[in-house]
């Protein structure tokens, strides 16, 4: 294990919460017991003292002997004769003391208890004032003793305990090892886990404090996986799409080579033409997507003028036979800002798309459309739409629905979405209701300018003119 | 040799169909799983080329669906995969052959003869009846030690009928062999055909049976 050891660390906190908890209680039981002891003492101070009161006869109080009065071996034995007795007459004559008891007064003049330092040591001393014989009795004992007999209890108590603490830090230890059995399980079945295996681990008997991290585990191991297969997919569908146009080339090529027939090698060769126009287009597009995927920062803003972009996307695309495109004048007065080079990338990529699945003779039709907080250019084609459950899926990368075109290579609309997210715009597909085809929405946000027309005509009325583009 | 073609892409299968045109076959093409199931409902092929990736599923779902119901054509699969497992896949679900994209267009004529001759249960290249000898790789006859120049629909039908010498061909049968469904087919050119073998080729290598077919006469020199 590292430093960082969970077992040592557990330890550790376990047996610094026992040994407080234990010398919290040690505490505890040495002022419970010191207190305890305490009033017993004091008690039989108090009993002490009447027993002895009431043992005296009479007034007649003998005079102080000198025996009694000597100081014999008091302390031989700790716990013997701690009580030490004197009876004064109540005019302040020694009249009698016990043995072992100082020489000199032990208390006060009152009934009750009092602490006294006498020759070096405290003593506890209880006065009973026995007015009807004239005499005084004070019982008390050494505090020493009484500290003494309380440390004795602690000490009994603490002897145990040293001999429990190295037993219990073992016990703690080996459960500890047995509690985190589970979690040495799983980092052993990580540890032995190939660097690709990305099935889900194994939570069936997992405790429940686990089972989350297990759970976010599995849960980021799905996610990876998902991730390799779209890559592969990614990959699979890239090698579909550019062998199959390769295989078309060489095949034609092979026939253009061997036929004798001229008309054969003719058809051939505008075959291996098309084939070439489609491929530059596939990889032009797989530029587009490469440089999109590493695009950090798509580079400043600029006015556009929408109607000059549309009609350089539309100018720069092939003619084609019986195809018309339909430019909304509104498209003229409006500027926004935005990425050029990306708005363009994505306006001509839909361009395409819409003029790919219209058949000919169709109509291809840019409008405009002004919405609340955003402004609609919208393209519509011709073509066959596309099915309902397949348009959360178009905007895959090399994803070709059952309406595809015959040239079209799946990147289309995967790039103008692509290249619109990063132009802060979005990109809405919606089959069309007046009749069968696609309508490519391009939101932007609402930043948009009335521009007066560049040859100088007056502005128009914007309110008019966008009744006649959205009717 | 009559071949179905299920691909979606117009350059390669305009290609296939013209060059394997050239090596004396005849093609149908398809572009998805559902033209191609209905396809192979519609007519006998002597071979099957099959594109993995297709616009309505994978390749490989028409071929179980084929080999489930029966369907023993032989079957070459087009794959831009270069995976070994996708490969294994293919020829476990059912496949006889593959090429990867792009392919050269003489293999591909090569491995589609290998398959159906492999599915005839012939070992040779060569069709043989009668001293009459058919390459089908070179589109070339040899009778009596000659060279017999054939045109592409001749050599097919003599093709259909030497594949089983001795064995009933119906007229039927050979005009398919002829067209492609997009083609228009003449009235007699089978008579016409046969008629011009047996003037290149001899009176009696072909019999013909009356209101039925055509079959290679066998045992008579």
């Amino acid at each position: 294990m590292t430093s960082a050891s969970l077992r040592t660390r557990l330890f550790l906190i376990l047996v610094a919460a026992t040994g407080i908890i234990w010398l919290f209680a040690i505490g505890w039981i040495y002022v419970g017991t010191k207190q305890e002891v305490e009033s017993v003492l004091d008690a039989r101070l108090q009993e002490a003292a009447r027993m002895v009161a009431s043992l005296g006869t009479g007034k007649s109080v003998a005079a102080p002997s000198a025996e009694t009065g000597t100081d014999g071996p008091a302390e031989t034995l700790i716990y013997e004769r701690q009580l030490a007795c004197q009876i004064w007459s109540l005019d302040g004559r020694l009249v009698a003391r016990s043995r072992g008891a100082p020489s000199s007064n032990l208390g006060g003049t009152q009934t009750g208890f009092s602490d006294r330092r006498i020759e070096g040591e405290t003593w506890r001393v209880f006065t009973l004032e026995d007015t009807d014989r004239g005499l005084r009795v004070l019982v008390g004992d050494r505090l020493g003793v009484r500290e003494h007999l309380v440390t004795d209890i602690i000490k009994g108590l603490l002897a145990p305990t040293l001999l429990i603490v190295p037993l219990l830090g073992f016990l703690i230890w080996t459960s500890l090892n047995r509690g985190l059995r589970p979690l040495r399980r799983l980092a052993l079945e990580l540890q032995q886990r190939q660097a690709d295996d990305m099935s889900p681990v194994e939570t069936g008997r997992a405790p429940a404090e686990i089972l989350p991290m297990m759970a976010a585990l599995n849960a980021l191991f799905s996610k990876v996986e998902s991730a390799r297969r779209h890559e592969r997919e990614v990959t699979a569908f890239a090698a579909h799409e550019l062998r199959t146009p390769l295989a078309g080339l060489k095949t034609q090529a092979q026939v253009a080579i061997g036929t004798s027939d001229g008309a054969i090698r003719h058809s051939a060769l505008r075959q291996i033409m098309i084939a070439v126009d489609r491929t530059t287009r596939l990889v032009r597009q797989l530029l587009d997507i490469a440089n999109l995927d590493a695009l950090q920062n798509p580079g400043p803003d600029t006015r556009l003028h929408a109607g000059e972009i549309v009609g350089e996307i539309v100018d720069a695309h092939p003619a084609r036979e019986g195809l018309r495109v339909e430019v909304d004048p509104m498209l003229n007065w409006i500027t926004f800002s935005a990425n050029a080079e990306l708005l363009v990338l994505a306006l001509r990529n839909l361009f395409e798309n819409a003029v790919q699945h219209t058949a000919h003779p169709g109509l291809v039709r840019w409008s405009l459309e002004r919405r609340p907080g955003e402004i609609v250019v919208a393209i519509e084609d011709e073509g066959p739409g596309i099915p309902p459950d397949e348009l959360p899926l178009v905007t895959r990368r090399f994803y070709r629905g059952r309406h595809k075109s015959p040239s079209g290579s799946g990147l289309g609309l995967t790039i103008a979405e692509l290249a619109l997210r990063a132009n802060a715009a979005r990109l809405n597909l919606v089959n069309r209701t007046d009749r069968p085809g696609l309508r490519a929405e391009v939101i932007l946000p609402r930043q948009a300018e009335v521009l007066h027309r560049r040859d100088g005509m007056p502005e128009p009325d914007l309110e008019i003119g966008l009744a006649t583009a959205s009717s | 040799m009559r071949i179905l073609v299920v691909e979606d892409d117009p350059v390669l299968s305009d290609g296939l169909r013209a060059g394997l045109g050239m090596f004396g076959a005849t093609l149908d093409v398809v572009a998805n799983c559902a033209d191609g199931r209905a396809a192979l409902a519609a007519s006998a092929f002597d071979a099957l080329v099959l594109d993995l990736m297709l616009p309505d599923g994978s390749g490989l779902d028409l071929l179980a669906h084929m080999r489930a119901g029966g369907d023993r054509t032989p079957v070459l699969l087009l794959t831009a995969l270069d995976e070994i497992s996708d490969r294994v896949k293919g020829l476990d679900a059912g496949a006889d052959d593959y090429l990867g994209k792009p392919f050269d267009l003489d293999e591909l004529g090569a491995r589609l003869r290998a398959i159906s001759r492999r599915q005839a249960g012939r070992a040779s290249p060569f069709l043989s009846c009668n001293g009459i000898v058919l390459d089908p790789a070179h589109m070339s006859v040899i009778s009596g030690g000659q060279i017999i120049g054939l045109s592409r629909r001749e050599f097919a039908v003599l093709e259909a009928l030497m594949e089983r010498p001795g064995v009933l061909r119906s007229k039927s049968m050979i005009e398919e062999r002829l067209y492609g469904w997009q083609e228009e087919v003449e009235s007699n050119t089978v008579e016409v055909h046969v008629h011009k073998l047996r003037a290149k080729l001899g009176r009696n290598v072909i019999e013909t049976v009356r209101g039925l077919g055509y079959r290679m006469k066998v045992g008579t020199p």
